[in-house]
């Protein structure tokens, strides 16, 4: 079972972890030691957004607002699965 | 789908001031003259991103030995890669710390052998305690993300919540606890190496508490030993499927123990293209899907999630490369497993890593 994180948590990539464009697959990428996570566009736009000062609420907003719905659950499934990896900390 | 490969484990030499007797590495350790030279690296690693490789490991033996390791690791930065040196830090200093840092290396992976010096020295057949302190200090103060990497065995696997300890007090992002697996010089020295059924059980316990206290601090890796599993590892995420290995002599294989398979040819990176090797030779191709698979593997609603386990380890214990690994308590080969683990613990003779050496004969033999 994940731990569903908190909308008041505010995510930071794991310092150690670095997204990077692989031209081989035309993909976005997440690398970090010895693991690398090719991520969808969506996964790829949710992380930017992962700036450490911006809260799990805001990204959702954020992405919310852009496409014209409710992604509040698939922002916080999505970092929830990341923070349980802890690819993603919490900044606070 | 196209079948992409994500790593690529470079074993740039075998030459190694240690002496472990769990190394992994053949007993027919290649010398300086037999390795491939810095242009072939280059190219094997351009190859490799060009293939869909992110990850790639420098490891060997020693790959601080290869006095082109800089060049090596600032031509994989350029081409994309994600590296990471698996060292004994032993013979590293600041000044090359310095410079690996500037050529672009990502991770920096030190082996500890133990807890505590003495004993980590008798398993390592070397003074080497000192040289390891020193360059983890060196790899946090650079800022480099930092794992150690402990191989565990009966003579260790007591020490395991200290060895954590260790490894968290010397500032370690990651700890990895792998148990011995039986390939090259650990073959030699199965029965010494051993845990016993009672070691194993404590462990998952010491692990698991270890996980609870570090968590968010250093990230805990260990790995079972497979005998104790009822099921095998899955092999590299499949044979040929994700994984390349580059041996010290350019030989290219789908597994740092495939060496062990002698029914299989490997082709050499001097030879062919590393894109013809993965897709084309027969060495990649031999254990590839499902179609080479017997029963009971065949059959089974598991052959996805394990691929029948490691083809080495079968072909070590049954002489047949595409049998059931003899792990699996499926395999009609369990017999086999279950005999070693009610074998009575030998005593600590290591048949040491050394080349040039003849299997067989211990060269040092340490009390633990």
């Amino acid at each position: 079972m994940t731990a569903t994180i908190a909308p008041t948590a505010r995510p930071a990539l794991w310092r150690l972890a670095r997204i990077s464009f692989d031209p081989v697959r035309k993909q976005q990428v997440l690398l970090y030691p010895e693991g690398a996570i090719l991520l969808n566009d969506t996964g790829a736009e949710i992380l930017a957004l992962c700036d450490g000062k911006r809260t799990v609420a805001d990204v959702a907003a954020a992405l919310g607002a852009k496409y014209g719905a409710d992604v509040t659950a698939d922002v916080t499934e999505y970092l929830s699965q990341l923070a349980d990896r802890e690819l993603i900390r919490d900044a606070v | 789908m196209e079948r992409r490969p994500t790593t690529l484990l470079a074993e740039l030499t075998h030459r190694c001031p240690l002496h472990c007797p769990y190394c992994s590495n053949p007993l027919d350790l290649k010398r300086s003259n037999a390795e491939i030279s810095t242009e072939d690296w280059k190219r094997v690693f351009t190859e490799a991103r060009a293939l869909g490789v992110l990850q790639l490991g420098l490891s060997g033996g020693e790959p601080l030995v290869r006095r082109d390791l800089e060049q090596l690791v600032e031509h994989a930065r350029d081409t994309g890669l994600y590296s990471t040196l698996v060292t004994s830090a032993v013979g590293l200093t600041r000044e090359r710390t310095v410079r690996l840092k500037e050529a672009g290396l990502d991770h920096v992976q030190i082996s500890f052998q133990d807890s505590e010096r003495e004993l980590a020295e008798q398993i390592a057949g070397t003074r080497s305690w000192d040289a390891k302190q020193q360059a983890a200090e060196w790899v946090k103060e650079l800022g480099f993300a930092f794992t150690v990497n402990v191989v565990l065995h009966r003579a260790n696997l007591d020490h395991l919540g200290a060895i954590i300890d260790k490894a968290a007090e010397l500032g370690a992002d990651r700890v990895e606890l792998a148990n011995t697996q039986y390939y090259g010089w650990a073959v030699s020295n199965r029965e010494a190496l051993m845990p016993t059924r009672a070691q194993v059980d404590r462990s998952e316990g010491i692990v698991d508490r270890a996980v609870a206290k570090y968590r968010g601090q250093m990230q805990i890796v260990y790995v079972l030993p497979d005998y104790y599993s009822a099921y095998p590892k899955p092999c590299q995420g499949g044979w040929g499927n994700l994984y390349i290995v580059v041996a010290p002599d350019g030989r290219a294989m789908p597994c740092h123990a495939a060496s062990q398979i002698t029914s299989l040819h490997f082709d050499s990176v001097r030879d062919r293209s590393l894109a013809w090797i993965w897709e084309e030779s027969s060495a990649f191709r031999a254990f590839r899907g499902d179609e080479w698979m017997q029963e009971p593997c065949r059959s089974c609603p598991r052959k996805h999630l394990d691929f029948g386990g490691c083809r080495c380890q079968a072909f070590a214990l049954t002489g047949d490369a595409t049998r059931t690994d003899p792990v699996c308590t499926l395999s009609a080969d369990r017999a086999v497993i279950d005999a070693m683990l009610d074998g009575e613990p030998a005593p600590y003779q290591y048949v040491y890593r050394e080349m040039g050496a003849v299997a067989g004969a211990p060269l040092l033999v340490g009390k633990a």
